[in-house]
């Protein structure tokens, strides 16, 4: 027979060992017990329903517009996908440059402000946007400084209990 | 068979220079298209170096606390010995710990240290000066902020940007004016009615005067200025013909601690 090598050096022989599972039942039960544990969640929320958001843009400033003025700063899939950056570039332009002006690629100036301009359509921040932040489970902490409507100051939505 | 390590080298570095690459080819797929189109103010107020002059021969107490009374209010300051909800009330100890002020009143012997003659006039005796931002030239507060969340704008108004305050309180160690206050409670239950067109703040920050930039940026006056009715004068520094230089150039004007040479630009008439 051929010398054999391992990692302690060349052996004659390869070397005979018993090809077997110690503790076989507790290593099982314990795998199981993680496996089923590690997956947990998966179990629990099978089958459960989740219903999309619904960001709702029925408010009286929303609903006064024109069929042709009704639209958002910018078009609303951009503003689905980047309306956080465009938050974080109107912060960064009104505190830091102090220019209180944002001009749109479609020609109209704004004034670049989360509590007058956001806001100032999308009075119903319980329906719009705590919709789909809920839903994706993420908590902008805008709202611990900024003031969303004084009607609904008091009532803290779910995504920003901390 | 595994990979040998420099296989595994190999691999990493391939990632990493795909993983930064990845990075600038999504900037320069995607440019900043939101910062195509800015313009500037139709009228804000403008100047090279905005200063105020205090000038006490006009200002009584009365004025001075309405002055502090409208700016706390418009940039919803909280009043701690004033609780919404009588359950938030706070003992008096605390309330002169958590305390936030943007613009407060002192006698000259706080106002001025170092300054006081062994007799002095009766009248400054007496005097409450009124008290704020000084808005210094060579700011030790915007030095020593690890963040730049303290920062000094191009018309000297020494500005913070809540956002980036991480609140270490640097700058209170630095501001040798105290005119700095730091958050140790949520300000919410202590604010009578929110003013809408101001942002609150959150446990953990630091706040003072801003010279009203919001007010100027809408080309009004700082609302104490305006609430003073003539008493603290507000104006362009570097402009000839402007309120403060006329007022500086009338009278004689002391500002404070300038030994420590911050160059404050918040000038006092006695």
């Amino acid at each position: 027979m051929a010398d054999y090598k391992n990692e302690f050096g060349w052996f004659a022989e390869r070397p005979q060992v018993e090809k077997k599972v110690y503790n076989k039942f507790p290593v099982i039960i314990g795998l199981l017990v993680f496996v089923i544990l590690a997956t947990s969640p998966l179990w629990i929320n099978a089958g459960r329903d989740v219903p999309p958001p619904k960001p709702s843009l029925e408010t009286p400033a929303i609903q006064q517009l024109a069929g042709k003025d009704k639209q958002c700063v910018l078009p609303t899939e951009q503003m689905r996908a980047y309306h956080m950056q465009l938050l974080i570039e109107w912060r960064d332009q009104v505190v830091r440059t102090g220019n209180r002006k944002w001009t749109s690629p479609g020609g109209k100036t704004y004034e670049p402000s989360l509590s007058n301009t956001c806001l100032g359509c999308h009075s119903n921040k319980a329906e719009f946007c705590d919709q789909c932040h809920n839903y994706v489970a993420v908590a902008p902490n805008c709202w611990g400084c900024h003031l969303d409507k004084p009607a609904t100051a008091g009532k803290m939505a779910q995504a920003e209990v901390k | 068979m595994g990979i040998n390590r420099r296989e595994f080298i190999k691999i990493a570095g391939l990632s990493t220079l795909f993983g930064l690459s990845a990075k600038s080819a999504w900037e320069l797929l995607r440019p900043g298209q939101v910062e195509a189109g800015l313009k500037a103010l139709p009228k804000p107020l403008t100047a090279k170096r905005w200063a105020m002059v205090v000038d006490m021969r006009k200002l009584d107490d009365a004025t001075a606390q309405r002055c502090i009374e409208v700016c706390h209010r418009i940039h919803n300051v909280p009043d701690f010995a004033h609780p919404v909800n009588p359950k938030d009330k706070v003992s008096p100890e605390e309330q002169i710990r958590y305390q936030v002020k943007w613009i407060w009143t002192d006698p000259f012997h706080n106002a001025f240290p170092g300054e006081q003659p062994d007799v002095m006039s009766e009248r400054v005796h007496h005097m409450n000066f009124l008290l704020l931002c000084n808005h210094c030239n060579n700011p030790p507060c915007v030095r020593v902020c690890p963040t730049q969340a303290t920062f000094q704008r191009a018309d000297g108004v020494v500005m913070m940007d809540m956002h980036r305050c991480i609140g270490c309180r640097y700058c209170m160690a630095g501001c040798p004016f105290s005119a700095r206050s730091f958050n140790w409670r949520d300000p919410r239950p202590y604010i009578k009615q929110t003013y809408p067109d101001y942002p609150t703040r959150e446990p953990g920050m630091v706040e003072k005067c801003d010279f009203c930039a919001k007010l100027l940026a809408k080309g009004q006056l700082p609302a104490c200025v305006v609430e003073s009715k003539g008493a603290l004068i507000f104006g362009d520094l570097a402009a000839e013909n402007s309120p403060v230089r006329e007022a500086l150039k009338a009278n004689f004007t002391i500002r404070r601690k300038t030994h420590l040479g911050t160059n404050p630009q918040v000038y006092y008439i006695v």
